[in-house]
């Protein structure tokens, strides 16, 4: 077990040190790069927060779908292979549901301003 | 020394021109560049656009039509009155600036969330849609005869390619699997009408003012094949910035799209436009993982280009939402 800070409380320090600090003193293609590298930064803050969580019930779903054990690398694999050979189909039982929360909890960490993803999230929260 | 020899061309074609002002370059990489700069007339300065490929690049990738089938087709656009450049001048090897074309600058914007959102265009959006559609069918409706040498593309040749690029990526995404396996069970197959193709009609590459639509540009991606491809390419979900709502660029709904194609003579075939959306929303998926694929292996190792690898989910959601929609 590694000592603390933590590395979401690291890696936030620095997004925030770059959003308060330097970002008021850049300007021109610099000011882009900035923002660009400041949306790293917190996109590794929401993985390192969120995506524990998520891989592991991924792959309890993933188990449960395809009845082996694995990696979800390898499970995503095997999943994909089913999928491309037609013995796993929308009509499948869960498979749909697997890849609707699958890919929400993608976007929660990638891109959680998404539009599409948004207009998902209100209707999760409305059911 | 690139500012010489372009004053220099510009001098041999422009009649009177005095001289060349504000040269400025744009954008792009290593083998194609795009630059900026004036005229400079008596009668005043006329805009202008540089697009080239710098000697030593110029081999286009397999996908391009090449600069000069893009200069071609530009002309052609314009002398049957459709928004487009005009085109002053084909670089020749006398020029010695590669290979390219000059074309008069359009005034207006191509920034998508600025047409969508500021005051100033808010009657270009009320009737952008209609009159893409009518552009559109111009577009489709240039003779066959005068078009450039093109690649010609099936839905099943598209296909074919989406998926090589897919497997070349080597990262299971179950989503593109599935619309790889919706798109074969649901290939409507062959078009029956085979047109001039854009490739790339979307909000980015369509100057707009508050009028309306000013020019199509970029023509890199034009081919022959079926022309749903672009009604279907211009709705795809990532070029409403936001605008979910409104298919066709975040302007308007398809309806008003097809209105307009038909208006100008020509029939939609709206399960193939649905067909050519899920592909182009699967291809822009693709392109994403593309981009962390170069980011990766070395030529372009940037920020950005990481960054776009974090965008394929995007395309996951919309791929979902057209194959797997969720209730109401």
């Amino acid at each position: 077990m590694q000592d603390e800070p933590t590395l979401i409380e690291l890696t936030k320090a620095v997004a925030d040190f770059l959003r308060n600090e330097i970002t008021p003193i850049i300007s021109g293609h610099n000011a882009f790069k900035l923002r660009v590298a400041i949306n790293i930064l917190d996109l590794a803050t929401r993985q390192l927060t969120l995506g524990t969580d998520s891989d592991r019930e991924e792959l309890e779903r993933l188990t449960n779908l395809l009845g082996m054990k694995g990696t979800l690398m390898e499970l995503n694999r095997v999943l994909a292979e089913r999928i491309a050979k037609g013995e796993l189909d929308l009509r499948t039982s869960g498979l749909a549901a697997h890849l609707w929360q699958t890919t929400m909890e993608k976007l929660a960490v990638d891109q959680p301003n998404y539009a599409s993803y948004k207009r998902e999230l209100a209707r999760d929260k409305d059911a | 020394m690139m500012e010489e020899k372009l004053a220099q061309s510009v001098g041999s074609w422009f009649r009177d021109a005095i001289g060349i002002a504000a040269v400025e370059r744009l954008s792009g990489g290593a083998s194609q560049e795009t630059w900026r700069f004036d005229i400079v007339h008596p009668e005043g300065n006329v805009g202008a656009i540089l697009r080239r490929a710098p000697k030593g690049y110029g081999a286009a990738p397999s996908r391009a039509a090449g600069l000069n089938a893009e200069a071609k087709l530009m002309q052609l656009a314009f002398d049957a009155g459709l928004p487009s450049p005009r085109v002053l001048h084909v670089l020749t090897t006398e020029d010695d600036l590669g290979t390219g074309f000059i074309m008069q600058r359009v005034d207006g914007e191509t920034i998508a969330r600025k047409i969508l959102r500021e005051q100033e265009f808010a009657d270009a959006r009320a009737r952008l849609t209609h009159q893409l559609g009518r552009v559109l069918a111009g577009i489709h409706g240039l003779p066959d005869a005068q078009l450039p040498e093109l690649r010609r593309m099936t839905a099943a040749k598209e296909l074919d390619e989406l998926e090589r690029d897919y497997r070349s990526l080597n990262w299971p995404k179950p989503v593109f699997e599935l619309a790889l396996r919706w798109l074969r069970d649901n290939d409507p197959g062959p078009s029956t009408e085979v047109t001039l193709v854009h490739g790339d009609f979307r909000n980015g590459n369509l100057v707009i003012d508050r009028d309306g639509v000013r020019a199509v540009l970029d023509w890199e991606l034009a081919h022959i094949g079926d022309p749903m491809e672009d009604l279907g390419w211009v709705c795809v979900n990532s070029w409403r910035f936001g605008e979910i709502d409104k298919p066709v660029g975040g302007f308007g709904s398809r309806e008003e799209l097809f209105a307009g194609y038909e208006a100008a003579g020509r029939r939609v075939y709206p399960t193939r436009v649905t067909f050519w959306e899920v592909i182009g929303t699967l291809r822009w998926g693709l392109m994403c993982g593309g981009m962390m694929q170069r980011f990766r292996e070395g030529p372009d190792h940037s920020m950005e280009r990481a960054m776009i690898g974090r965008r394929a989910s995007e395309t996951e959601i919309d791929l979902l939402r057209l194959l797997a929609a969720r209730g109401n």
